[in-house]
């Protein structure tokens, strides 16, 4: 399998994801979005970073690229699809998940450190914890607040597709660890099929051993998951 | 064919979060402007040619639909005058 990292101008965790996914035995490559999107790609990740600035909305001008066309094809046909920070932010302007990521709540940039909790750990990109697991994983944005309808919102709660929301380093969802006002706490969601995910916070950045922290590897093998389950 | 300015004007819905006119609001107080609210807006001055106004205000409308604003948190208006 290939996972194809989508790299946009402006995208700047191109290089960071492709080399956490290799670190994980998950072959990638990083893809120019104007080469179009790999015929044998098995996989599919949007990285993090500014593609064009930010213009408009953060993630829209890629969103509206014949390459996310593209990926909306092959997702549509259970092809694993995981957008990060950036990636999220295109993933949800495209369509291919729910709500909108804007403006966090502080209207500041925010880089730290936070606690997410596992709110569904029956989806390939979560297999790999238990339901409540904590993880700790970075988050660089400053677009991040996770903003939803509320028949959307419901309909995510009620489909069990809100994956993972900002909690305390026990696992409690409260006002005061969410870092950006995102309704719900909600860090990442699942998109019509759960192969198909975004989340604002960087598991490529949690991946290395090198790094501080590896909680963000099981969600990266998100894609060996979603592709044993597509062959079984 | 007809030359028009279609006018899009798209802003958050009521209800909707918005950080950067809150720090907007507390700058002007901090500079002793005294006010109750401030909403912020983005607004698109679109020259086209149609054969009409309401054909140029229903392509300016696609472009908000497919573009210009976002449906879950934004509302939009179109507007359209001769150029």
């Amino acid at each position: 399998m290939t996972v194809a990292v989508i790299q946009f101008g402006g995208s700047n965790c191109d290089r960071d994801s492709v080399r956490a996914l290799s670190h994980l035995d998950i072959d990638a490559e990083r893809v120019w979005y104007e080469d179009g999107l790999p015929a044998d790609a098995t996989g599919v990740m949007l990285p993090g970073g500014f593609s064009y600035g930010d213009y408009l909305r953060a993630g829209v001008m890629a969103a509206r690229t014949p390459i996310v066309e593209a990926v909306r094809e092959v997702a549509a046909e259970g092809v694993p699809v995981l957008g990060v920070c950036n990636g999220a932010q295109i993933g949800c302007e495209a369509g291919l998940t729910p709500g909108a990521f804007t403006i966090n709540e502080s209207a500041r940039f925010q880089c730290e450190r936070v606690h997410v909790r596992v709110e569904n750990a029956e989806t390939p990109w979560t297999r790999a914890y238990d339901e409540g697991d904590v993880l700790a994983l970075p988050i660089a944005h400053g677009e991040g607040r996770f903003e939803a309808s509320d028949g959307t919102y419901d309909r995510l709660v009620e489909e069990d597709r809100v994956l993972l929301r900002y909690c305390d380093a026990q696992g409690q969802v409260t006002d005061a660890a969410n870092p950006n006002g995102s309704r719900g706490n909600v860090a990442g969601v699942l998109g019509d099929r759960e192969t198909v995910a975004v989340m604002m916070p960087h598991p490529e950045r949690a991946t290395l051993p090198d790094l501080d922290g590896t909680d963000g590897a099981g969600l990266l093998r998100g894609f060996e998951a979603a592709t044993a389950e597509a062959e079984a | 064919m007809t030359a028009y300015t279609a006018t899009v004007t798209v802003r958050l819905k009521r209800g909707v979060l918005d950080p950067e006119a809150e720090t907007t609001q507390r700058a002007l107080e901090r500079l002793g402007f005294e006010l109750d609210d401030l909403r912020s807006a983005d607004r698109f001055e679109i020259d086209l040619d149609a054969a009409s106004a309401e054909a140029a205000a229903e392509r300016a409308d696609e472009m908000a639909e497919r573009l210009l604003a976002n449906p879950t948190v934004h509302d939009y208006e179109v507007e359209v005058a001769d150029r």
